[in-house]
């Protein structure tokens, strides 16, 4: 069955420095995967160069079996690939429902629309106010989005990748930035996704990892240090000590070092 | 001499006579707008205030022409502190657009007052009598005001690249336009440098005001007139660049200097023409950062 | 989508709802307020009969400014060569009647508006790959380019004398030129009502929403695959068009033109009128427009230099304390009113 995103040897450097090196990763349909590794590993790098934000030096980005790697980050958006970013990037100056609608709009092709009036579709107004609902941002939704605490904004900008009805969602630290009194509904959303979705979460939360991740992708320095399921991340040493260890920075050095990928 | 050759050197003098002109008013803006990411239209203005503090400095007060471009500079280099701090360091986060309609306005408030003090009439200035006539340099005569424009360029060229690559604060203003935050956390107080290259910058263009009366006349136009020149020498050069200012100076001063030898009518169109061609190619100038 | 149990059930979610739905479904709908605009226009027609060449310099004005609004306004390309569309329309129709007979105005309207929509398209699709200082100056850069060609050639253009003693045949046949301007008054509120009607439609369409979305924040713009390009492209020639128009009204109704059009000075001038009137705001450019020009027209006559600086102190002071310009000063006002209401 074709995997819903195939990374093959994926590399990038910019100029001497080498950020990503010969990455490889499948995410199946239906996937729950983790991404995690020490600060500077080029987690976020290797989301934008799948994304498309940026160009890999080498290897290729495969999307539903067709090669994306020369399309742009438009392109690949509308092919079914979603991405939330690390930090917000909403439309602040505009209403919750509004958020929600542009991406609708998008995906439908709505947006080239110049004529018709953008509240006469019902449906997408409709569609709209279904997402908003699952995720309880319905009372929000004629709310400017800079309005909203930002627990809050950190939902709409799940909703917006939600509805572009992605085939496979990737989650750049979901609940960053949100108190911990709030966090819980980031963690709910993304435990009650759709299951169809390939979804690709890159966390910090241990915790959070665990309880969403079916398996975990270890990326340290730029390479894949080792994947697996949960369990077996866990019982490896390696692993705890890139992480956990007294010198995290030593461990992390060392296992770049060594390279490639293990288990 | 020949005379494809001689039109060659006349081209080449006046080009360059011409570049180094732009290159002392533009390299302001160029490292301030690297700086501080903030486009100031209201450049040119500051230049056109040396010009006319330069003409009422000579023909008020008497006093030489050098030294007058000297009080000129030093002036309008201080006078421009309080609008940075004022006025400018507000509106460092806003819009491209808010940016340009406010320096817009100053632009047009500024000419509006030297219009109600100097009225619209060119205006010139009385040249020593060194910088009249001819210097003889054996192949050639050539005409003494803009040999002293390219010499007084070439020092300055050299004073700025010394400064810039040899000096302390040339170290902290390069870090600063490289990287803002970065040199932020490492101590660099941002806002003073800022203060400082934006006043040394509104000096030059004050200075290269002073220069441009001999060469264009001064009318208080003149700070809209040249300030699209500026902006052009800035975003072919690259923003907060020395070298980019210099290289687009030099290849925009003698393209524009041929076509107008060359070609007479056409020959505004060529400074344009190769302004396209090279943001088409090179959108962030040759040595901007993009 | 399963939802965790533990949340507390939302407070009435079919009224929040039904309510959004609502404030979505009835956004485009015309106002009453709306009617004021044009009401003062048809008045401006009976209370000053013999103001009628300015009045139509006014609304080729505000055609003008609207075609700014939706770039700088809406989709957030900020250009200073705005007025070289201008200028290409005024000189379709001047060319056209002074040199090949053309002098049918109606249709000349139609072909300044298709000549400076497709230099919009071409000029558009190259500039539009770039941003902030860049495409600045590449706008300024194209603008100036046009009115030294137009130089070149003073032969055809007539240079900075222009193109003078231009004639029209009568509208639609029957309506001919009379020496105080009212029918061209009448007609450049006829085209001026189709324009805004046209515009109008597309900023509440969902193409509309997405050029604000786009101005938003483009990089979201991307991820959600929208096609940023080939949107700003549509709108810049859109509105090149429309600046088309303008122009071609502006030489009808002068029976004259020259390279002025093209000065550097029309483009910052419109863009005065957009920012005193607010931006993004439709009704901006009528009121930005139109106090604009009456001001120029009582002060400017008193002393230019006063007027210039206050011009240059306005926009200071728009910048500095009332970026939402004259439109936003009348919502602040207007929700002052409303406060004791439930928006």
């Amino acid at each position: 069955m074709t995997a819903a995103l195939q990374v093959e040897s994926l590399n990038r450097s910019f100029g001497a420095l080498h950020v990503t090196r010969d990455v490889n990763l499948t995410l199946e349909r239906g996937a729950r995967r983790a991404l995690i590794g020490p600060n500077g590993a080029g987690k976020t790098t290797l989301i934008n160069l799948i994304t498309g934000v940026l160009k890999p030096s080498s290897g290729r980005v495969v999307l539903n079996g067709d090669d994306i790697t020369a399309t742009s980050q438009a392109v690949r958006a509308r092919r079914g690939l979603a991405r939330t970013f690390q930090i917000n990037q909403l439309f602040r100056g505009l209403t919750v429902l509004e958020n929600i609608c542009m991406a609708i709009g998008e995906r439908d092709g709505e947006n080239n629309n110049l004529w018709r009036p953008a509240g006469a579709k019902r449906s997408v107004i409709d569609e709209a106010l279904d997402h908003l609902e699952a995720l309880r941002l319905v009372d929000d939704a004629l709310k400017l989005v800079r309005e909203l605490p930002y627990g809050r904004q950190r939902l709409v900008e799940i909703a917006i990748a939600l509805a572009q009805r992605p085939r496979v969602l990737l989650l750049d630290e979901p609940a960053a930035g949100v108190p911990s009194s709030e966090s819980h509904l980031i963690l709910d959303v993304v435990a009650g996704l759709d299951p169809d979705i390939a979804v690709l979460i890159i966390e910090h939360d241990m915790d959070v990892v665990f309880r969403f991740a079916k398996e975990i992708t270890v990326l340290v320095q730029g390479a894949v240090f080792t994947q697996g399921t949960p369990e077996e991340i866990m019982a490896n040493a390696e692993v705890r000590a890139v992480y956990l260890g007294e010198d995290g920075h030593t461990a992390a050095r060392k296992a770049g070092q060594r390279g490639g990928q293990h288990g | 001499m020949p005379h494809v050759a001689n039109i060659a050197v006349s081209i080449l003098f006046d080009g360059l006579a011409y570049a180094m002109f732009l290159f002392i008013t533009s390299v302001g803006l160029s490292v301030t707008m690297g700086l501080m990411n903030f486009v100031n239209l209201a450049h040119g203005a500051f230049a056109m205030a040396g010009g006319y503090i330069v003409v009422t400095l000579t023909r008020t007060l008497g006093i030489d022409f050098v030294p007058s471009l000297i009080i000129a500079s030093v002036l309008v280099g201080l006078i421009s502190i309080p609008f940075e701090r004022g006025l400018y360091r507000r509106l460092y986060k806003a819009t491209d657009l808010e940016q340009v309609l406010l320096t817009i306005g100053l632009a047009f408030m500024a000419i509006a007052t030297f219009t109600y003090f100097y009225g619209p009439i060119p205006k010139s200035v009385p040249l020593p009598n060194w910088l009249q006539g001819d210097v003889n340099l054996g192949f050639r005569a050539f005409p003494s005001y803009r040999a002293f424009l390219i010499v007084l360029g070439i020092l300055l060229i050299a004073v700025l690249w010394y400064v810039f690559e040899r000096t302390n604060i040339g170290a902290k203003i390069r870090a600063a336009v490289d990287n803002r935050r970065m040199a932020e956390s490492v101590g660099i107080n941002v806002d003073r440098l800022f203060t400082l290259t934006f006043a040394v910058g509104s000096g030059l263009a004050a200075l290269g005001g002073g220069l441009a009366i001999q060469l264009f006349g001064l009318t208080p136009y003149f700070a809209v007139l040249y300030l699209v020149l500026f902006l052009i020498v800035v975003a072919v050069g690259g923003l907060g660049s020395l070298k980019g200012t210099l290289i687009a100076a030099l290849v925009l001063g003698v393209f524009d200097t041929a076509g107008k030898y060359l070609f007479a009518d056409a020959g505004g169109f060529f400074i344009y023409a190769v302004t396209v061609v090279v943001l088409l190619i090179k959108p962030a100038g040759f040595y901007g950062r993009e | 989508m399963a939802v965790s149990e533990t949340m507390t059930a939302p407070t009435a979610p079919s009224k929040s709802r039904a309510r959004a739905a609502d404030f979505l479904i009835k956004r485009h709908r015309f106002r009453a307020a709306e009617a004021l605009p044009w009401l003062i226009a048809i008045a401006a027609y009976f209370v000053f009969p013999d103001r009628m060449t300015f009045g139509s310099q006014v609304l080729v004005m505000i055609m003008f400014a609207l075609s700014l609004d939706l770039l700088l306004g809406y989709a957030g390309i900020v250009t200073l060569g705005h007025a070289a569309f201008f200028g290409i329309g005024a000189y379709t129709v001047g060319l056209g009647a002074a040199k090949l007979g053309w002098t049918e105005p109606i249709s000349g309207l139609f072909a300044a508006a298709i000549i400076s929509a497709l230099v919009g398209l071409v000029t558009g699709w190259f500039l539009l790959r770039y941003r902030g200082l860049t495409l600045l100056m590449l706008t300024l850069a194209t603008a100036i380019m046009l009115q030294e060609a137009g130089n070149l050639r003073s032969d055809i253009s007539g240079g900075y004398d222009g193109l003078p003693g231009l004639t029209f045949d009568p509208l639609l046949g029957k309506f001919d030129y009379d020496l105080y301007g009212h029918t061209y008054y009448l007609y450049a509120l006829v085209v001026l009502a189709i324009v805004f009607f046209i515009v109008r439609r597309i900023v509440y369409s969902p193409f509309g929403a997405a050029l604000t979305g786009i101005r938003e924040n483009v990089r979201r713009m991307n991820a959600i695959g929208s096609p940023v390009h080939r949107r700003l492209v549509t709108v810049y020639t859109i509105a090149a068009g429309i600046a088309g128009i303008a122009g071609a009204l502006f030489t009808q109704t002068n029976a004259y033109v020259t390279l002025t059009v093209f000065d550097f000075d029309n483009s910052a001038k419109v863009m005065v009128m957009l920012i005193l009137g607010g931006t993004g705001r439709l009704y901006g450019a009528f009121l930005g427009a139109a106090v604009y020009m009456i001001l120029e027209d009582h002060l400017s006559k008193m002393s230019p230099t006063f007027w210039q600086f206050g011009i240059g102190l306005l926009l200071v002071l728009a910048v500095l304390f009332a970026r939402r310009g004259l439109m936003g000063l009348i919502e602040d006002a207007g929700k002052v009113f409303t406060r004791g209401r439930q928006s």
